[in-house]
């Protein structure tokens, strides 16, 4: 077993005895349960969730990151006195904290969906779809959790800029790209939408499922205009690629910090 | 077995070690020792690597520190207060190392039995008191067997009998060859067993010797008296009124013209 996966299975089992990731999980599972009981129908249950998805995954994790990466001194000083790189240790920690929180989430839907027997041929793939956004917005906020928490020292300073990060990326930019959208609507404005749904990792989440299902109307505009403009299989790799780039490049920063970094 | 020279480092505006020079001989006790703020606990967290120096060069045995982390199999560290996994037990944390250091880790768990740590090691580690992590602490310094124990206070939180414990220990890894680094405000304990003496202030060595030799010059008696004649004298110094320059010699000048 090579060392990251030693460190992961250590992160792991602390974050695991943490009972915000239990309660994470138990909130999943009450939420799809209900919806199931109350929405009747697989997928309309599901598109119902997903809107409680892409705005509580990453809060959750934003929030849960910034506090774990901060509380992971105790990590830091223990192991980086061991035989340990940090770029190695800084690895299992982020698997350490993105792994748990999409296990919480995966195992809090799917099971409500499988006692309810709510899977048919449909379902399945909106299902399979929805757990993959989950699972990369969770990576997305972690890797943007991991670096405020790394630049910024102070917990509660780090919190705030964590929830600020949330409000505009989940509530404020989707009006900022309406109120764009009506004040230059004379304009050819496809171009300019589809770059402004690839800065925001939400409406890229958004995408991933408004590409496969005819649901445009309930994810907001910029989910209509990638539809339009890019489609099917193109669009999920172009969308899967945006998310990819939108873990990786804040977690480069965040090792580049993690490195430099005196402990 | 330890070489710094020239060792630089300031965290933000604060300047903590300002060209610190210190060399630390194989098989020997080393005391650290100077007044708060003086840079002791970054020394040894630039041994470690947990903290880079601005400028200067560390080497250990012969090895210099680049970033990399393999000569770490060969250094146990007790940091002042340990800060462990909370949800974890000492079991666990004594397996991940052991796991992270590779099989075959030859494993020295005299203290785990001297502290009567057995009953608790399943217990997970924010429950425990601060006494107990402290044990914890100092069990999972010597545990590997290492080379160079790096000890921050190492008493400190620890009752007579388990401080008497870890006393014993420390002469006995001495007697073993092993090479000690102690940091400690108690004097009376490093007088017990320290082979050697380096005196820190405002980030710079100010002294390095044997306690006979740091007694002869200061004309103390005792370590505690002699380590304050010192700080009063470096005080001193710093207000530009010393009446004796002899403190305030660096490291590598030899004590012997001083004492003689």
């Amino acid at each position: 077993m090579t060392t990251i996966a030693k460190i992961v299975r250590y992160v792991v089992l602390d974050v695991l005895r943490n009972r915000w990731v239990i309660g994470y999980a138990l909130f999943f599972f009450l939420v799809t349960d209900l919806l199931l009981r109350l929405g009747g129908s697989g997928p309309r249950a599901l598109l119902s969730l997903l809107n409680v998805v892409v705005l509580l995954i990453p809060l959750v994790t934003i929030v849960f990151g910034t506090i774990y990466w901060h509380g992971a001194r105790e990590f830091n000083e223990l192991l980086l006195s061991q035989p340990v790189e940090r770029s190695t240790l800084f690895h299992g920690l982020f698997a350490g904290l993105v792994l748990p929180l999409s296990a919480a989430f995966v195992a809090g839907v799917s099971l409500p969906i499988a006692w309810h027997r709510a899977v048919d041929g449909q379902t399945a793939g909106l299902l399979a779809l929805m757990l993959l956004a989950g699972i990369a917005l969770t990576a997305v906020f972690g890797a943007l959790a991991v670096l405020i928490a790394g630049l910024v020292d102070d917990r509660l300073k780090g919190l705030g800029i964590a929830l600020g990060v949330w409000l505009l990326l989940t509530v404020a930019y989707d009006g900022a790209v309406l109120w764009v959208a009506m004040t230059f609507q004379d304009y050819p404005l496809e171009g300019a939408m589809l770059a402004l749904s690839f800065a925001n990792p939400v409406d890229l989440a958004r995408v991933l499922l408004v590409l496969r299902f005819d649901v445009a109307a309930l994810m907001g505009y910029t989910g209509a205009v990638v539809q339009r403009l890019l489609g099917g299989t193109t669009g999920t790799l172009v969308a899967l690629g945006g998310l990819a780039a939108w873990t990786i490049v804040p977690g480069l920063f965040a090792l580049r910090a993690f490195k430099r970094r005196d402990f | 077995m330890v070489r710094a020279r020239g060792l630089w480092k300031r965290y933000g505006r604060l300047p903590v070690l300002q060209g610190l020079d210190l060399d630390v001989a194989r098989g020997e006790v080393t005391a650290i020792i100077g007044p708060n703020a003086s840079g002791k606990t970054t020394f040894n967290k630039i041994l470690l690597g947990l903290v880079r120096p601005d400028r200067g060069e560390v080497a250990i045995d012969g090895h210099v520190l680049d970033g990399h982390s393999a000569y770490r199999a060969r250094i146990g560290y007790m940091p002042q207060a340990a800060r462990f996994p909370e949800n974890l037990c000492a079991q666990d944390v004594f397996a991940m190392l052991a796991d992270l250091r590779g099989r075959g880790t030859a494993r020295d768990e005299e203290l785990v039995e001297g502290f009567a740590l057995g009953p608790v090691l399943r217990t997970p580690i924010r429950v425990l008191s601060g006494g107990m992590r402290q044990r914890v602490n100092a069990a999972l310094a010597f545990l590997f067997r290492p080379d160079l124990l790096l000890l921050d206070e190492p008493t400190a939180g620890l009752d007579p009998i388990s401080s008497g414990t870890l006393k014993d220990k420390i002469r006995r890894e001495r007697a073993n060859g092993r090479t000690l680094i102690i940091t400690s405000h108690v004097m009376s304990e490093l007088e017990e067993l320290s082979d050697r003496i380096a005196f820190l202030l405002d980030g710079q060595v100010r002294f390095t010797g044997t306690q006979g030799e740091l007694k002869a010059l200061t004309g103390e008696a005792t370590l505690e008296r002699a380590i304050a004649s010192l700080m009063r004298q470096g005080t001193a110094g710093a207000t530009g009124d010393a009446p004796d320059a002899r403190a305030g010699r660096r490291t590598n000048e030899p004590m012997q013209e001083e004492v003689a």
